[in-house]
């Protein structure tokens, strides 16, 4: 259990500096458990409805939406810009 | 002068029509009738306001002002006659509506079994938000519930009024739960989850009656002969597409109010879509009815572009539903029926599709760690269907390898191996696929 929670502890640290929330439109049924559950008060599920990655500069990529949201409707993917970074060797 | 649009039903098939609408005709009238109040919020989302994992307030996902901002006239009332040759909608407060093009995204009713006690006080069905409320008051006095039905409203419900602390018995009359879809073990899976949730199962039971006091249930009556006593009888046997106006105005109609791929019906200015709207596959020479939310917006977005002249007509993608049933995340894609009994469903429920009990002439695959479940059905050339449960990291992989009729010619004896073969293939195969598309 405790490798667990350091596994999870790991990848949501890494996460917090490398990805943002995108979304799977097909999936969400718009019921709002996202945004309620932000803790910045950010709507997710706008974002969602729209096909947008949550890229709102506030977004602490906290997960809180990623687990709550009951239909698997978003994801953590690593962010473009860290993408290119090690492409090029940076990062 | 403008062409004037109405739009019998404030949906995800009726509301998407309209903004379609208006993204192609700038000028249009567009008019949007429905009989709640309420503006437009997330069915599915009544499941977690039962349990209370969100407020009311929360559903509501798109703001009034949408409809001002889209020119949509939204009007809260009942179509009470439709004459399609003066294109005439009169409502029942008699207001007549004029309108080119039609559109009846009305929707489906739970059905309610014909049994003596059916309407008394107490009796509840889950098909929009009064319902839900209703619910929530009931809940707060109850001390036992009874839910009889099946596919994923019957769990909802029984999880709701779980959740509140009242005493719940799902009564099933099969041996196990949604028997046409899932495979034993599925079942199983779920069935344990409600136990642990202190949810008390009976398998072979059948509801024979429902017993009042002062008009409100106090118990029901079995076809055993037992009777148990409850305050709550929450029914979730299916639905049916809303007929009503389609037959007074002598539609083609089946199950549901029969289109074609455009959404148009037996009349060619009047369409239909959504839970209502039987649709033909030209592929198949079928039709079918879907109650699911992203495919009532599908619907809503063609049949919106036919009902302005253009756009292609729907191609059924393969049904798709992820949700939790019984807290275990469950993925349902393509044609996965287990040939089991349909022993608690009368009809399509919410939900669900027609497709899931599709049972192919395919190969199946079962892959179990602990909890995590993965059953594939394999065809000659192709995946046919899929059920995930518990770890969802396959469950997109393969949402797009079924929907895209992926080949897999090549990868098909591994997918007949052991769990980790299973894994490693699927991602091979969806590795191919991007770099197919991406050459």
């Amino acid at each position: 259990m405790t490798v667990g929670l350091l596994q999870r502890d790991r990848l949501k640290r890494r996460a917090m500096v490398s990805a943002m929330v995108v979304a799977e439109s097909v999936r969400c049924v718009e019921c709002g458990i996202c945004t309620f559950n932000c803790p910045l008060g950010i709507d997710i599920r706008a974002h969602v409805r729209q096909g947008q990655p949550v890229s709102n500069g506030r977004c602490l990529t906290c997960g809180e939406c990623v687990a709550r949201c009951p239909r698997g409707t978003l994801r953590f993917e690593v962010s473009p810009v860290f993408s290119i970074l090690s492409l090029v060797g940076g990062g | 002068m403008a062409r004037r649009y109405v739009i019998v039903g404030n949906g995800p098939a009726g509301v998407t029509a309209a903004e379609t609408i208006r993204q192609h005709d700038a000028a249009g009238d567009i008019r949007i009738v429905g009989g709640e109040d309420a503006g437009f919020y997330s069915r599915p989302g009544l499941a977690y306001l039962l349990t209370g994992a969100i407020p009311e307030q929360r559903l509501f996902s798109r703001p009034d002002s949408g409809y001002e901002r889209a020119r949509v006239q939204r009007t809260v009332g009942t179509v009470r006659e439709i004459e399609p040759r003066s294109h005439r909608v009169e409502l029942v407060d008699g207001e007549v509506l004029r309108y080119d093009r039609l559109l009846l995204a009305v929707g489906a009713r739970a059905v309610r079994p014909p049994l003596p006690g059916i309407d008394l006080q107490g009796v509840v069905t889950m098909d929009n938000l009064e319902d839900a409320r209703r619910i929530l008051r009931l809940v707060k006095r109850a001390r036992r519930a009874c839910v009889v039905g099946g596919g994923i409203t019957a769990i909802e419900l029984a999880e709701g009024m779980a959740a509140h602390g009242v005493e719940t018995h799902y009564l099933m009359r099969g041996d196990r739960y949604w028997g046409s879809v899932l495979d034993p073990h599925e079942s199983a899976l779920v069935e344990q989850r409600l136990t642990e949730d202190g949810i008390r199962i009976h398998r072979g039971l059948e509801l024979a009656g429902v017993i009042g006091r002062k008009g409100a249930v106090s118990a029901v009556e079995t076809t055993d002969g037992g009777r148990l006593a409850c305050d709550i009888l929450a029914v979730a046997i299916g639905t049916q597409p809303r007929l009503e106006l389609a037959l007074q105005m002598g539609l083609a109609t089946g199950r549901g109010i029969w289109t074609d791929p455009t959404f148009q019906t037996s009349d060619p200015d009047i369409f239909a879509a959504g839970d209502a709207a039987e649709v033909l596959d030209p592929a198949t020479g079928k039709r079918g009815i879907d109650s699911l939310w992203s495919i009532a917006i599908e619907h809503g977005r063609v049949a919106g572009e036919q009902m302005c002249g253009g756009g292609q007509p729907y191609r059924r993608p393969a049904p798709f539903n992820v949700t939790k049933i019984g807290g275990v995340t469950t993925t349902l894609i393509g044609s996965v029926g287990s040939g089991g009994r349909e022993a608690d469903l009368v009809t399509l429920a919410r939900g669900d599709s027609h497709a899931w009990r599709e049972q192919l002439d395919g190969f199946v695959v079962v892959s179990d760690r602990e909890a995590n479940h993965l059953r594939l059905v394999l065809g000659a050339d192709r995946i046919m269907g899929a059920v995930v449960m518990g770890d969802q990291a396959l469950s997109r992989p393969l949402q797009h390898l079924i929907r895209e009729r992926v080949d897999i010619r090549w990868v098909r004896d591994r997918l007949t191996q052991g769990p980790a073969e299973v894994r490693q293939a699927l991602m091979s195969l969806v590795e191919r696929t991007v770099s197919l598309g991406a050459a």
